[in-house]
């Protein structure tokens, strides 16, 4: 029993060793030479752009599941004309950038993980290495910048579907006046919830590219191993983006307001 | 000590018989499971040395520390007079630009066309001008064979043809030194009889120096009999090797991490080891 446990601590410090190896390596990448041009401007469309839908339609769905739940909820108070103010300060806050990051976990996190999970075992990592291509350079730096700059312009666009799908319940399903609704929306919003809502996805952006390209470099085991990394990489992301929205949204609260 | 600085270094290398890989001691061992035991050999200029074993002897792994894509535990690895075994990866892309590596199955990148994946190392990593890296990939892709298939997929070629593309793209950049892991395991005799023939031009055509790592037995004494021959029209013709370069190829048989044979092809074929006798039968 002693011996299990000390191997699994022994793992999950190794883990956390070439984790930070891993991030340490990139981040140096990403403020020395050579680029890879063409790989960033690829994983800015694929993760940005190709993401698109994916966070429009969730964003969108969560907008005016909040306004309709919410509408119920304010209605005991008599407040149904605040239903504005309630989605903008929990979308902006708390639901775009976590939701959204969530969605990113599953859709690019699983993708990273399994696309470099399967070059690891086809032998294509010590391949690109011959080949004289730092793999970090090539494959890490441009999904790292990609996440991390493209989570916070995906989260807005969460945010502003959201609320505009808690306008549509709001007008059409609870009758709250259009006017009534978006003077809300403003006025329940402060500088501090934006920057709020501003700054986690990129911390969500790094975490989520970071954990997946982690996982998917440390694969083995043949076809098996990558379906084991992809499902790791989605829970293991998801897990960190949750816990680390706990910590992120702690020490924001303590230097912001 | 390193090649830019010494040039009468860089001058011995170039010359045929020059020691351009050694192995000195080399022990590697993952947690408990030892792969090299205490294994030393020297691959000279212009020649082949065959490395045999059964699988998990610990072959590919030494292709993999001569490459620098593993560290050795213990010992020394001299590649083209750089001492590699305590350079960084940083240090070893230098040491990998004169060094050509065939891959088990080839490795080609999925998301690359054979043009692309052949051209990789000029288009990424050199200032070479496009239109002379395209010509270098028509040429290598010509040599062997398969210039028509140049905008395919690696997933549209057959498992010959993938092999031979890995074998363009190792030499595309026309490295001294290349390695074959197990280039025609899991292919057909005649299939692996293009790739073996590859192997040969290479060396006698090319001038390249190879470690082949193999446990087909057929295609091993295949490239160690051979040899490659330009002919009066120049075409490139592959013959039995006279006895003088059938010399020029050794072997190396590994069993457990240690060498337990190493010699030409005769003496290979009149040992009396009983495992190389099972080996062998």
């Amino acid at each position: 029993m002693l011996s299990l446990i000390e191997r699994w601590l022994k793992s999950a410090a190794l883990e956390a060793q070439e984790y930070v190896r891993l991030t340490r390596d990139a981040l140096r990448a990403i403020v020395t030479r050579p680029y890879y041009k063409h790989d960033i401007v690829e994983q800015f469309d694929a993760i940005g752009w190709g993401s698109l839908t994916v966070v429009l339609l969730s964003g969108l769905f969560t907008g005016a599941a909040l306004a309709l739940q919410s509408g119920q909820t304010l209605d005991q108070f008599g407040a149904r004309p605040v239903v504005g103010r309630l989605v903008s300060a929990s979308m902006i806050k708390e639901l775009g950038p976590v939701l959204t990051a969530l969605m990113l976990t599953g859709r690019i996190g699983s993708g990273i993980a399994a696309e470099l999970g399967s070059m690891m075992v086809t032998d294509q990592i010590n391949a690109l290495r011959a080949l004289g291509t730092d793999p970090i350079r090539k494959l890490v730096v441009p999904r790292m910048l990609a996440g991390f700059l493209m989570a916070p312009v995906l989260t807005v666009i969460s945010d502003f579907v959201g609320i505009l799908g808690g306008w549509v319940v709001a007008r059409f399903t609870l009758q709250v006046n259009s006017g009534l609704y978006w003077s809300s929306v403003t006025k329940g919003l402060y500088m501090e919830d934006a920057w709020m809502g501003l700054i986690k996805p990129f911390v969500f952006g790094f975490i989520i590219v970071t954990v997946a390209c982690h996982v998917g470099l440390r694969t083995t085991g043949g076809t098996a191993g990558v379906g084991k990394s992809t499902t790791l990489s989605v829970v293991a992301g998801s897990v960190a983006v949750i816990a680390a929205d706990f910590f992120v949204t702690q020490i924001l609260m303590a230097v912001l307001y | 000590m390193s090649v830019d600085t010494e040039p009468n270094v860089k001058q011995i290398l170039s010359e045929i018989g020059a020691p351009v890989i050694v192995f000195d001691h080399v022990q590697l061992a993952f947690d408990d499971k030892v792969v090299l035991r205490d294994v030393s050999f020297t691959l000279l200029k212009g020649h082949t040395k065959i490395i045999l074993g059964a699988s998990g002897s610990g072959k590919s792994t030494a292709l993999k520390i001569i490459t620098g894509l593993l560290q050795a535990d213990a010992g020394v690895v001299w590649v083209n007079g750089q001492r590699v075994d305590e350079l960084t990866e940083k240090q070893m892309m230098a040491v990998r630009t004169d060094l050509g590596m065939i891959f088990q199955e080839g490795a080609l990148f999925d998301s690359l066309t054979v043009r692309e994946n052949v051209g990789y190392k000029l288009y990424e990593e050199t200032d070479m001008p496009i239109a002379d890296v395209d010509r270098r990939v028509e040429e290598v892709l010509g040599f062997v064979g398969l210039g028509e298939h140049i905008n395919k997929m690696p997933s549209e070629l057959s498992g010959g043809q993938r092999r031979r593309v890995a074998i363009a793209r190792a030499m595309a950049f026309k490295p001294s030194i290349l390695l074959y892991d197990e280039a025609t395991t899991g292919l057909d005799p005649i299939t692996a009889t293009t790739v073996d023939d590859e192997i040969i031009k290479l060396r006698d055509i090319e001038r390249v120096s190879s470690i082949v790592v193999t446990h087909q037995l057929r295609d091993a004494f295949y490239v160690a009999t051979h040899m490659a021959v330009r002919g009066p029209d120049g075409k490139v013709v592959v013959k039995p090797a006279s006895a003088e370069k059938e010399r020029e190829a050794e072997f190396i048989m590994l069993r457990d991490g240690l060498i337990i044979f190493e010699g030409d092809a005769d003496a290979l074929r009149a040992s009396t080891d009983p495992y190389i006798l099972q080996f062998l039968s």
